[in-house]
């Protein structure tokens, strides 16, 4: 068998359940959350955090999984897709995508929906020139991005009318 | 009469609520216990003898099991291949194009592989390498097969398998030829002959998944989970290459995150294969981005077309000659190449024709299927032609087009199918459309392009049904849920022809092991052909449970209707399937299996089984100052006969035309010397959300003018086909030159404006 790599034990908050696991410093998060903790909806594509396939939320903030240290979530808080649904409750931007179809094949999605939760975060009304800014960095090889765009925007409105409501 | 209950519905798609949660499962998400890893290790020549292979150094590796090589394959058949079975599993001798597989490094975990794939030492003695079709077919040009390999041996694909029947061998890997009429004399007698040489790029489909498999052969049985289209397919090229009956190759496939024709046909399968063949042990194999951009990209395609019109711009002749750049290995490029022949004409009356077409083997990439294959080749040429002609001839683009077209239930093709579409309604509704928001500042231009293609592919599908003892109905396919929504299109035509919920349906796809038979997920043939067969396994069920109440009840099984759920009794009574089936059998038990089964008969007798429209339109602004080309419009009318859900149809068409947009404005993969510039993202540059048009018109024509269910035709390559045409006929019109090669980069249009050579 592999020898074990070097390693440093982490300790993290991954869709609200604390982790904690030693990681091989060579790791990247998505392998962890992968293959370490089961989360595979978390995906990879380029490999060099171009395509937006893997981003997920670390305290808040989107990163590509795919080239990010498993080692540097220690003390942070980690969102993934999985993390998205309040239980059975799916998130308004997860309702958005497919009343709008703004997916087919659904390999970039989880990327989309992490990113568009980060952007609804910091902006809760964008305009559209505001979502194609900070979506460009997604790929969708399927949809052709207006369902995207048609979604955020439907989720934005439904975030902003229940937190005005509520 | 427009009485469908749920077919026709934009019902949301059962997929989508798997993927929006991280819980839909692709290939890349399953790793069975005790599963190994495999790294490729790849030729860093594009053409070279193998001297020797040097495994020890990396079998020493801690964590690695095994390194296979092609010598190891010895009791095997070691390549595949659907046309020709030219292609290597690693390669044997001598590779024949930089990134093919050598080697495949076998250990515990990916890093352990991947660290252990850089110390397999290969040395290599290099060859000559023929890079582009010129120097491929250049007198005494070094051959890429020495080996004539014989065909498949699979009849639908023996037309295609002419090349290597003569004595002497070159490069040309297939040969393709249509000819009618009388094209010499039509052209000497003409008074207008335009003629066009264009080039179409070298692309890459890019799946967002990349070519994965796992692998698992053990006590004679190998089973293989794949990122693949064709599962029954690929099991014909496994079967071959193990010896193995049909039956003991299972071949299932999950999820798939994107297909776009590059992962119909045998890719990594074969690898994983071995992988677990020679170690006993699941193998699991995912390519990088750049790993899968080697395994099968499109094939580029140069032509020179010319056109012989009379004064008022009718079609008098048109003689085509394409020469693709198909890589080192065949895979599907034969039959791209007779589709690129079959295409390049356009739907128009052409009464003397000559097209003659090559694809050739150089020491490139191998080139395959991508979306609509051979039409946007071939178009790009026919088209651009065509408004050549236009502006040569006085006349406007639309204008010639609705001069020629192809009137519906005419030929196309002679002896093929007449046209199932209304090609000048649809032209009409997109020059409509365009002119509504019609920019007239300079710098602005319009164009617009058609393109009618034989698709669906050969008719073989089947499809069963199995009602349930509570009357819900289990349906399988073995047609692949690739995105383009199969699975909810499918739910909705069993629920309609069973008069049940779609609550009440379940669909499963694409496992050889327990499914029925599809031949392929391609060529836009699923709606249509698969359910058909669908129709007909809902038929089969309903007239067993007919016959069952009959047996029940008494009388005829003709004495018993369809009414929802259930048969209609002879006492004016429903009594649904359920209550049928339990009391048939006896016992809360039972089961009722239709069978669907469509071949070349019938309905499907004349090919192609439908003609898929490519209608499109585009509206660019181009800068003066830099070239680079916005699109301010985009306008396609997919001509589905009949949508079975139409928000599924406008997605497919949308992603269509962007992925045309790609090719006719960024992506283009670049050679330089023995190895690819861009296998990557960041260098191939594919369409982003900030590059979508301001304004996009997707249309749907419903004229109930298939043979599918309710009148359908097949959907999704149509909007690609035309699309670089349409580009290019829009950016001719913005800076007064016309455009012969996309991509339309920036700097290609600067030096077109600015009068310029290409780079």
């Amino acid at each position: 068998m592999t020898e074990p790599a070097p390693g440093r034990d982490v300790t993290a908050r991954i869709n609200g359940n604390e982790v904690s696991r030693h990681v091989p410093l060579r790791q990247t998060l998505a392998l962890f959350l992968r293959d370490d903790l089961g989360l595979t909806g978390t995906k990879i594509s380029c490999g060099l955090q171009v395509c937006g396939v893997c981003s997920v939320l670390v305290d808040g903030q989107p990163v590509s999984a795919c080239t990010y240290l498993a080692v540097d979530i220690d003390g942070r808080t980690v969102e993934t897709v999985e993390g998205l649904a309040d239980g059975d409750t799916m998130h308004p931007l997860q309702r958005a995508f497919v009343a709008r179809f703004a997916l087919q094949c659904g390999f970039c999605t989880p990327g989309f929906l992490m990113m568009s939760k980060s952007l609804l975060a910091r902006n809760a009304d964008p305009s559209e020139d505001e979502i194609r800014e900070y979506l460009d960095g997604n790929i969708c090889r399927c949809t052709g991005y207006r369902p995207i765009v048609d979604a955020v925007q439907d989720a934005a409105r439904e975030l902003r009318e229940t937190s005005a409501h509520g | 009469m427009a009485d469908e209950r749920i077919a026709g519905q934009a019902v949301p798609r059962r997929d989508l609520l798997e993927k929006v949660t991280g819980a839909a499962v692709y290939t890349v998400d399953i790793t069975p216990p005790g599963t190994l890893h495999a790294v490729v290790v790849r030729s860093s020549h594009a053409h070279a003898t193998i001297v020797s292979i040097e495994r020890d150094p990396a079998l020493k590796l801690p964590g690695v099991v095994a390194v296979v090589t092609a010598d190891d394959l010895a009791g095997l058949f070691p390549r595949f291949g659907h046309i020709v079975p030219d292609h290597f599993i690693l390669a044997s001798k001598k590779v024949r194009y930089y990134g093919e597989p050598v080697a495949l490094v076998v250990a515990d975990t990916v890093a352990a592989a991947s660290d252990a794939a850089q110390l397999v030492e290969i040395r290599y003695e290099a060859l000559p390498a023929v890079m582009t079709p010129d120097a491929a077919l250049a007198d005494g040009a070094q051959l890429v097969h020495e080996d004539d390999y014989g065909n498949s041996g699979d009849e639908s694909f023996a037309s295609l398998n002419a090349a290597g029947e003569d004595d002497t061998r070159d490069n040309c890997a297939s040969e393709s030829t249509l000819e009618w009429g009388d094209p010499d004399a039509a052209f000497a007698s003409a008074t207008t002959v335009v003629e066009d040489f264009t080039h179409y790029p070298m692309l890459y489909a890019y799946a967002m998944e990349p070519y994965n498999a796992v692998a698992d052969f053990r006590d004679g049985r190998l089973h293989v989970i794949t990122s693949a289209q064709h599962p029954f397919m690929v099991r014909n090229d496994l079967a071959r290459v193990f010896s193995l009956p049909l039956a003991r190759v299972r071949v299932e496939v999950p999820y798939v995150g994107g297909g776009y024709g590059s992962k119909s046909y045998t890719k990594v399968e074969p690898l994983a294969a071995v992988g677990s063949w020679a170690t006993g042990r699941p193998v699991k194999l995912v390519l990088d981005v750049e790993g899968s951009i080697y395994t099968t990209r499109a094939d580029s395609a140069q032509v020179r077309v010319r056109s012989a019109f009379d004064a008022d711009g009718t079609i008098l002749a048109r003689e085509f000659d394409i020469v693709m750049n198909s890589g080192a290995y065949a895979d599907n490029s034969p039959f791209v190449l007779e589709k690129a022949v079959n295409r390049c004409f356009g739907p128009y009356r052409v009464p003397n024709l000559r097209v003659r077409g090559r694809a050739i083997y150089t020491n490139t990439s191998p080139a395959s299927s991508y979306r609509g294959f051979g039409a946007p080749q071939g178009s790009f040429a026919g088209e651009l032609n065509l408004d050549h002609a236009a502006e040569e001839l006085g006349i406007d683009p639309v204008a010639i087009r609705m001069r020629n077209l192809v009137d519906k239930g005419s030929e196309i093709l002679p002896g093929k199918r007449g046209l199932d579409a209304d090609l000048k309604a649809d032209l009409a509704m997109v020059a409509e459309s365009l002119r509504r928001d019609r920019h007239e500042q300079a710098g602005y231009g319009i164009g617009m392009a058609c393109t009618a293609s034989d698709a669906g592919a050969f008719p073989v599908s089947t499809a069963e049904v199995r009602i349930q003892t509570d009357g819900s109905a289990v349906v399988l396919s073995g047609s692949t849920e690739i995105g383009q929504g199969s699975r909810s299109a499918l739910a909705q035509i069993a629920a309609e022809e069973l008069g049940l919920e779609l609550s009440h349906i379940s669909v499963a796809q694409s496992d050889t092991g327990t499914g029925p038979y599809e031949r392929t997920t391609g060529a836009s043939r699923t709606t249509t052909l698969t359910g058909l067969a669908l129709q007909r396994a809902c038929a089969d069920a309903r007239a067993k449970i007919a016959a069952m109440a009959a047996d029940l009840y008494g009388g005829d099984a003709s004495d018993y209707t369809p009414c929802m759920g259930g048969v209609h009794r002879p006492d004016g009574t429903d009594v649904g399937h359920g209550a049928v089936i339990r009391g048939w059998f006896g016992a809360n038990a039972g089961e009722v299996t239709g069978i669907g089964l469509v071949r070349r008969e019938g309905a499907t007798k004349a090919m192609p089984p439908f003609w898929e429209v490519g209608m499109v339109g585009v509206e660019v602004r181009v800068d003066p100052d830099t070239g680079l080309v916005e699109v301010s419009q985009l306008v396609t009318v997919a001509d589905v006969g009949f949508a079975i859900n139409p928000l599924a149809v406008e997605g497919q068409d949308l992603g269509a035309a962007t992925q045309g947009l790609g090719g006719a404005l960024y992506e283009e993969l670049v050679y330089d010397g023995p190895q690819l510039l861009n296998p990557n993202i960041v260098e191939y540059r594919v369409p982003r959300m900030k590059d979508m048009p301001a304004k996009i018109d997707t249309m749907i024509a419903q004229r109930r003018d298939g043979i599918g269910p309710y009148g359908a035709k097949g959907a999704g390559e149509g909007a690609l086909n035309p699309m670089a045409a349409a580009v290019a006929a829009a950016v001719a019109r913005a800076v007064g030159r016309r455009p012969t090669e996309v991509p339309l980069t920036p700097e290609r249009v600067w030096r077109l404006m600015t009068d310029r050579p290409p780079a």
